[in-house]
């Protein structure tokens, strides 16, 4: 009986004292945690991709929670739609950025650039870069092992088998920027969407003189500099015998496309475009009409 | 024990077709493309321009830094540009072409094969004549010959080891060196005893050469000090920490040097190129090369002035044979395949294999079946089959925190693997990746 009740007691006492301490602590040591961030949270899209440069969706929703204002802060996957619903639960004003997508710069497809050797080691382009130049002569371009395809998490990007060459689908594509982890030559780049998809850029990141990049392959960038000439924007800067055209600045009149003579520089998405050779001004106004319209 | 202690293989020597060809002089090109990356560190700098008339031995291009090395003319000719090349796996580097225009030697520099005797020289004129004649390890990783003269200060060399291992399958430019030029070998030792100070020196050689052995010991018996030691074959012996571990039974720390344990390693080839270059005044300007394979018409060994087009040397042995699946350049297990040959000879090549198409081809690789052949096979002790997973899963700290850096890239793993697993490739990978972060890690400190 004795030993039954010292038993009881001694419980009894110990989860007393358990429960004061542990109230005590937790009065003591509470987080305060703002409500708002789960609700944020709740309105991500949960891919965990790490696109909008925090470790994941909730750290995100933290620094939005956090920021002062929304600026600065954008989830690629949601895009405007979910960074309208995140300004909505926080009552701040969605700042909308321009949206992105993923741009693939080499153009050496199997006629341009012919292969040079057979790699038969794993396909993966980061130990085919650590080993050598890859199938082509080309040291910079894209060694085609997929390496951009297989870090996709949105199945937007897939490789061509006719050029060997990787295609970003513009609709699938959230400029999570993985692929542009991905590529050991750093040929994938995010830019500017632009209206209604029309983007100009330079397919091409070829740093060699003119001669060894076009040996290697026919759509090299030769850095002749003809389009730098040619833009009237100062968006096209010509660095190591390559030209980048500045998505920021570009404003897509389509000038320097025609001025490339190796057809490095790409305009994609536009109409086509009337034939130059007869009537020279109705094929350089009708861009420019289309871009007021955009 | 006449073997290192810890993993190592057994591959097929295959050393028989080119064994005991007598070295052969390669004749000149008519253009000749000089790079000025022929070694590990910095690249050199010119120190000529388009135009210029250089003899053979000149100095063209000066170490661009204190891990670097001189470049020197091999050729008399013109400069005709300095631009830049392709070497073996397609990657341009800096280069000087020279139009060869006879042979003409600078004066100072005997070319004679007569030996000359060492004379009284003092250490650091030993070591300023092998830092002015640019010469680097022959043995394969190409590291300066001089910064291993110099240790740091506190730290004291006691043993010589000159590297006559050759564990590399089919080469044998070392193996005829000896033979042919052993009396030089045995100079030059004497030099580089002298220039370190120390009373000792060990060459090793496996057993599989027992010519050289014999000669060597015979040559060594004149001089106090220097022994021969017999090794039990196991690759990869001719490595440093496992030479020196087979030689003195010392375990070089992970990440340290060799001069950490009191020795120093040098490979025969360096050795008789140190002799040239302080008795004969003669810069690195050439090596000997294997040229070998189951199908070349005259596999041999092939003393080749650097900046010949390699192509020259395979016209030389006959060709490239018709079912030439891969050339390697170097050996077979630390050699890689070459996407050129036109490429030129350079102080890095010391082999050019012919690997017939059905043997060169890689298996496809299988699952891993944790039988740890790899991680018993390993020299330096690591968990390959770990490695090769974290490189894959880009675990760079992980890498870093199993030791990535102490692996000599042997191949070992990826030659005793029963699933044909590329183990050493994503080793590769990831040893460069974590080789790069790490260097940037120190650069913000």
């Amino acid at each position: 009986m004795n030993i039954v009740l010292i038993a009881l007691l001694v419980l009894g006492a110990t989860g007393l004292l358990a429960a004061v301490l542990l109230y005590v602590i937790a009065r003591q040591f509470r987080v305060e945690e703002d409500p708002r961030i789960d609700q944020v949270a709740e309105a991500l899209p949960g891919a965990n991709c790490g696109g909008c440069g925090f470790a994941g969706c909730r750290a995100l929703a933290e620094a939005c929670v956090k920021a002062e204002t929304l600026d600065g802060l954008l989830c690629p996957v949601g895009g405007a739609a979910t960074m309208e619903k995140v300004a909505t639960i926080l009552g701040k004003e969605a700042v909308v950025g321009e949206p992105m997508v993923a741009v693939v710069r080499c153009n050496g497809t199997c006629e341009a650039r012919p292969r040079t050797s057979v790699f038969d080691g794993s396909r993966s382009c980061k130990i085919m870069n650590a080993c050598y130049v890859g199938e082509s002569a080309c040291p910079f371009g894209c060694l085609g092992c997929g390496d951009c395809v297989a870090a996709c998490q949105f199945d937007a990007i897939h490789m061509n088998p006719e050029t060997g060459l990787p295609e970003v689908d513009d609709e699938k594509c959230t400029s999570c920027g993985k692929c542009v982890k991905a590529c050991p030559r750093h040929i994938i780049e995010l830019r500017k969407k632009g209206p209604k998809s029309r983007r100009i850029f330079v397919k091409c990141v070829n740093k060699d003189k003119g001669a060894p990049a076009r040996k290697a392959c026919l759509n090299a960038c030769i850095g002749c500099g003809k389009c730098q000439k040619e833009c009237n924007f100062e968006a096209i800067t010509v660095e190591n015998n390559l030209a980048y055209i500045d998505w920021q600045k570009c404003r897509l009149c389509r000038k320097c496309e025609a001025a490339c003579p190796t057809g490095a520089i790409h305009a994609i998405n536009f109409p086509p475009r009337k034939p130059v050779e007869p009537v020279e001004k109705p094929a350089e106004s009708e861009p420019k009409k289309e871009e007021d319209q955009a | 024990m006449n073997t290192f202690r810890i993993g190592g293989v057994h591959p097929q020597d295959n050393k028989v077709y080119s064994a005991n060809k007598a070295i052969i002089d390669c004749p000149l090109p008519k253009q000749a493309i000089i790079p000025l990356v022929q070694h590990i560190g910095a690249p050199a700098v010119p120190v000529v321009e388009k135009g210029d008339k250089v003899r053979a031995g000149q100095l063209i291009a000066k170490a661009g830094g204190f891990v670097s090395a001189n470049v020197h003319s091999p050729f008399s000719g013109v400069i005709s540009k300095i631009d830049s090349t392709v070497d073996a796996w397609g990657i341009r580097v800096p280069a000087i072409f020279i139009d060869v225009e006879g042979d003409l030697w600078l004066d100072e520099i005997d070319t004679t094969p007569a030996l000359v005797r060492s004379g009284i020289l003092e250490p650091k004129e030993i070591i300023d004549r092998v830092m002015a004649a640019g010469i680097v390890g022959l043995g394969g990783a190409c590291f300066p010959t001089h910064v291993k003269l110099m240790p740091p200060p506190g730290k004291k060399a006691e043993v010589l080891i000159v590297n006559g291992v050759e564990c590399e399958p089919y080469l044998t430019c070392d193996h005829q060196l000896m033979l042919e030029h052993g009396e030089e070998i045995l100079v030059g030792i004497q030099l580089l005893m002298r220039a370190l100070d120390i009373k000792r020196a060990i060459i090793g050689i496996e057993k599989n050469k027992p010519d050289a052995i014999a000669y060597m010991q015979k040559l060594a018996g004149r001089v106090l000090g220097v022994s021969v030691k017999p090794l039990n074959l196991k690759y990869p012996q001719g490595g440093e920490k496992q030479l020196i571990d087979a030689c003195i039974g010392r375990q070089v720390p992970s990440g340290a040097l060799p001069i950490e344990v009191g020795a120093v390693v040098d490979n025969v080839a360096t050795v008789y190129a140190v002799y040239e270059a302080v008795l004969k005044h003669k810069p690195l300007v050439e090596r000997v090369i294997t040229v070998t394979g189951k199908n070349v018409a005259k596999p041999g060994n092939y003393r080749v002035r650097f900046g010949t087009p390699l192509s020259d040397v395979v016209a030389l042995a006959g060709g490239v044979p018709e079912d030439t699946g891969k050339i390697i350049g170097g050996g077979p297990m630390m050699g890689r395949a070459m996407n050129n040959i036109d490429m030129p000879a350079n102080k890095r090549v010391s082999g050019l294999l012919f690997m017939p198409q059905e043997e060169s081809r890689r298996v496809a690789p299988e699952n891993c079946i944790r039988c740890a052949k790899c991680v018993s096979s390993c020299p330096m002790g690591l968990e390959p089959y770990l490695l090769a997973r974290q490189a894959e899963l880009e675990m760079w700290e992980g890498m870093e925190a199993h030791n990535i850096m102490d692996c000599i890239e042997c191949g070992c793993c990826t030659f005793t693997c029963p699933s044909h697993r590329p183990l050493l490739d994503y080793v590769r990978m990831g040893k460069a990746t974590v080789g790069g972060i790490i260097r940037s890690r120190q650069a913000a400190k």
